[in-house]
């Protein structure tokens, strides 16, 4: 039954439930039951890695009598230590979540309507192969779009992959660390990856620049950072909002907003007229070290003082303790830096830091990380893509290393190069994750088909055809966590309880779709065990030792310069590039050049967004444990700014952005932590799914503000913090 | 006999709820309620400022105010550790510890009793940390017996400036921040 019409799947199942009724009745997380694993009582421990975030956390589930009870870190796993972030341990929620996804939907009336009808797998698959197949007809096999985040998506990936299409992409990249990766690869041929191959613990001087530990919660670099601030590490914190981190600083510089990158410029220029750098570091492996040097004396403290706000003695001091402690000076990249669109010059100005500090490959600084040689599965050869991908044509973004999404999403707009027509979403709710939803909406206008595949239903769920309803990571296998950390190891994810309703894991999900599609030679395995056993025996392990323990570890190797790790730097010149022939070649600055960031109008607040500890993006506000501990955002306002404008903490507030568009009620704290030119709110809140009814417009969304972002020339990365707020009243 | 206590580093805490979390599940609190909590006393002006960041609880005081108010004999102390705790058979939820205790660290369990952190007593008598103490991500929290010198608690609070709160109040509580 392949040509399914949406009015045939009516009549089959008869049932058609509205948005109201897609999640059940508003019940409490503990009145929901879930089945007991047969017949067990008593306590029951089973080994497996979280997926609350991307971290991978190696954990503990325990049942209780068969019902899920708690979740602890595995104490074998190097990444959480034995011990999970909050939002690991309360990762229980997730599977008790009420308004979770249940049973597969498909749309009934308009797109963004939530109108849905309930109908079984087999016609789910039917009518998404159904699309696919006529897609690719008129089309071409390139015009199906993957996107995707985390490890889930890995199966996904290749059922779209044999299908044909090479437009794969995650928000990671290009509204993520994008541009820090672009900007280390470009200095030191290599990325910082994730996990950040930072030796926080290790440093004796840590910077941090926007980057608020302790509010991300990235579980082994939190606990590496209460590390170093217990063997008395000198701290220096950058940020125009004092964080948690900023709290435990010897220094804290309360820049303004969007200036970092003379900063960084200035420290460099002491760094280099004291001659305070590592010199034998920089002679022995440095490229271009003199064209470099003479391209930043322009840049004193006192040329950066009117632009930073910051006191030129204090940059010469904080410039000469991290002089002091070098090699173990870290300068972090960060995580989340796509600000202001000129983010992978910044981040290649932190990258040049760090090599005057000679911090690379050494002891408290950034450590080779080491992985287990895990083959991957022997599958048949993809079939060859006859078009380009449509992300970045013409390399328009020539150190792009990754896909854009926004680029998947500008040519689903604009049909250039060509068309795209289908999208599938897994894991990542696009509405929140990409900059200017309109144009989001605007794309998925323009498409045939629209999957959407996640445990709860976000808002790009929405917006789909067809929702496939995901088992949450307590209750699923997914694929082999092959770690590239500071010990190398292998990690399962297994399933501790059995789903509650009709949700399935993403492997199944794969595996069946790419059937419907005839694509079943690329599944070779019948069930996932099996793909597991013949990927680890090829690396002479074993499924039954690892479904007990959870993770294998390898054999401990170097990580330094200093143990043997070789000096290679996968650059031109084989060297660092203290300047750059390739960006110079590219018509870019090849070494980082300062330009004044763009103000707001007049009475205006720059917008900046960030985490909170208890939640992870806009994936956790219904788990009813997390959003016990946070139900909302506030949005921080300056305390005299706030008096000023007549608000005071627990006030509800509108926000007005430059482009006339006003967000949902947020509660205001005024409070001293942030500067007076900017405001800040914690990202992921103010849902606007009806079907997410506990979080459902609590708070407001950051996204929503975000109409405006630059791009960053250099690898299509989205700069977000380019938005201006007002305030506007409540009315009461 | 041991005299339970904790001691909790703020240098090191990141305000992250964690400990409340891990309370949340292993003592399954009802919604809408938690055993223990954040606390960010900000002192200063932008942008000198200053931080302590505080995980807070029922602090176990040997002059427990809640114990002496409670007409039913539900809350007591307990013979292990010197464990203030609330028998929940007994409580009959009148407020009377609530309104007594200078912490706020009680409230009514929907079920119709007081209820508080219990030190995970459950815990400590299987030779177990607390579930906070065992969660932190950042190592910031000891537990142990404030009898016994040689205990890492005791040691802390002998070599590192320490503070309890509200001290004026006369209860004598053992839950100690360093700072
Ligand atoms: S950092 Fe936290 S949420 Fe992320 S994987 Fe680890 S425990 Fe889970
Ligand atoms: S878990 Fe530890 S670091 Fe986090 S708030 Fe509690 S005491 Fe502080």
């Amino acid at each position: 039954m392949n040509a399914l019409s949406r009015r045939r799947f009516l009549k089959i199942t008869g049932t058609t439930v509205g948005a109201a009724a897609a999640g059940g009745a508003a019940l409490k997380a503990s009145q929901i039951l879930t089945q007991p694993r047969s017949g067990s009582k008593g306590i029951q421990k089973i080994p497996t890695y979280c997926d609350i975030c991307f971290w991978k956390c190696g954990a503990i589930a325990y049942l209780k009598d068969g019902r899920l009870w708690k979740v602890e870190g595995n104490p074998e796993d190097p990444l959480s230590r034995g011990r999970l972030c909050p939002r690991g341990t309360g990762g229980v929620g997730a599977h008790y979540d009420p308004d979770r996804l249940k049973a597969p939907l498909l749309r009934m009336t308009k797109r963004g309507n939530e109108e849905w009808v309930e109908v079984t797998w087999d016609q789910a698959f039917d009518y998404i192969a159904d699309r696919m197949q006529k897609i690719k007809k008129k089309y071409g096999p390139e015009s199906v779009a993957l996107f995707s985040h985390g490890i889930g998506g890995n199966f996904f990936k290749h059922t779209l992959k044999a299908f044909g299409t090479p437009n794969i992409a995650a928000p990671s990249f290009a509204q993520c660390r994008g541009p820090r990766d672009a900007g280390f690869r470009l200095t030191f041929g290599e990325d910082v990856s994730s996990p950040e191959r930072t030796d926080i613990k290790n440093a004796e001087c840590l910077v941090l620049i926007g980057s608020h530990l302790g509010e991300n919660m990235h579980n082994s670099q939190v606990q590496e950072f209460a590390q170093a601030v217990e063997n008395g590490a000198t701290i220096i914190v950058v940020d125009p909002r004092f964080s948690i981190a900023a709290s435990k600083a010897k220094y804290y510089l309360p820049i303004k907003p969007g200036t970092d990158l003379a900063l960084i410029l200035a420290w460099m220029n002491v760094i280099v007229k004291e001659g305070l750098y590592d010199q034998e570091y920089v002679q022995k492996y440095g490229f271009g070290f003199e064209q470099f040097a003479t391209s930043i004396t322009e840049y004193t403290p006192e040329w950066a003082y009117p632009e930073t706000g910051i006191q030129p003695e204090i940059i010469r001091k904080t410039a000469r303790e991290m002089a002091r402690y070098k090699p173990a000076t870290l300068v972090h990249p960060g995580r989340h830096v796509t600000w202001y669109g000129d983010d992978t010059q910044r981040s290649r100005a932190i990258a040049l830091l760090n090599a005057l500090l000679g911090s690379w490959g050494r002891k408290g600084g950034f450590y080779y990380p080491v992985g287990m040689d895990v083959p991957s599965y022997p599958y048949p050869a993809y079939p060859k893509t006859v078009k380009e991908k449509v992300d970045n044509p013409a390399k328009k973004y020539p150190f792009a290393h990754e896909a854009i999404t926004t680029g998947i999403r500008e040519a689903t707009i604009t049909e250039q190069p060509y068309p795209i027509k289908g999208w599938f979403v897994y894991a990542t709710n696009l509405i929140q994750a990409l900059p200017n939803e309109q144009e989001t909406i605007k794309a998925i206008q323009n498409l045939d088909l629209m999957v959407v595949i996640d445990v709860i239903p976000s808002e790009i769920a929405g917006w789909a055809d067809v929702v496939l309803p995901e088992s949450v990571y307590l209750e699923r296998y997914d694929d082999l966590n092959v770690e590239w950390f500071r010990e190398p190891f292998v990690a399962l994810r297994q399933p501790a309880v059995e789903s509650p309703n009709d949700q399935k894991p993403n492997w199944w999900m794969a595996k069946k779709l790419a059937e419907k599609l005839g694509l079943g030679q690329y599944y070779p395995w019948n069930d996932i065990e099996e793909y597991f056993d013949v990927r680890l025996k090829s690396a002479g392990l074993s499924l039954s030792e690892l479904k007990k323990k959870g993770i294998i570890k390898g054999a401990q190797q170097p990580i330094y310069f200093d143990e043997g790790i070789p000096a290679d730097f996968s650059t031109p010149s084989g060297k660092i590039e203290f300047y750059s022939v390739q960006l110079a070649k590219a018509g870019f600055d090849p070494v980082p050049k300062y330009k004044r960031p763009a103000g707001g109008p007049p009475g205006y607040f720059r917008l900046l967004f960030g985490r909170a500890p208890v939640h992870s993006f806009g994936r956790t506000q219904s788990n009813r444990i997390l959003s016990d501990m946070m139900d909302e955002n506030e949005i921080w306002v300056n305390k005299k700014a706030a008096t000023r404008l007549g608000v005071k903490s627990g006030d509800y507030v509108r926000l007005k952005n430059q482009d006339g568009v006003v967000s949902n009620k947020i509660k205001v704290k005024a409070t001293e932590r942030i500067r007076p030119d900017c405001v800040y709110m914690v990202h992921g809140f103010g849902h606007t799914s009806k079907m997410l009814k506990h979080a459902y417009m609590k708070g407001a969304s950051d996204s929503q503000l975000i109409t405006r972002y630059e791009t960053d020339p250099l690898m299509g990365g989205t700069g977000m913090n380019v938005n201006f707020v007002t305030i506007v009243w409540e009315e009461a | 006999m041991a005299r339970y206590g904790m001691v909790i580093d703020t240098t090191k805490c990141v305000g992250c709820m964690d400990c409340v979390v891990a309370c949340k599940t292993e003592n399954g609190t009802p919604e809408g309620f938690n055993r223990d909590w954040i606390n960010y006393v900000v002192s200063g002006e932008f942008p000198t400022l200053n931080m302590e960041i505080r995980s807070e609880r029922c602090n176990h005081c040997d002059n427990p105010p809640c114990v002496d108010s409670c007409p039913t004999g539900a809350s007591h102390v307990h013979d292990v550790g010197k464990v203030v705790l609330v028998d929940d058979k007994l409580c009959i939820g009148c407020k009377a510890c609530i309104a007594a205790c200078p912490y706020d660290a009680r409230y009514i369990h929907p079920e119709g009793y007081a209820d508080k952190c219990t030190f995970c007593i459950h815990r400590v008598e299987q030779g177990l940390d607390p579930a906070c103490v065992s969660v932190c991500p950042t190592r910031c929290m000891y537990f142990g017996d404030l009898d016994d010198p040689n205990s890492q608690v005791s040691k802390l609070l002998n070599s590192r400036k320490n503070h309890t709160l509200i001290p004026d109040a006369g209860t004598k509580p053992r839950v100690y921040y360093l700072t």
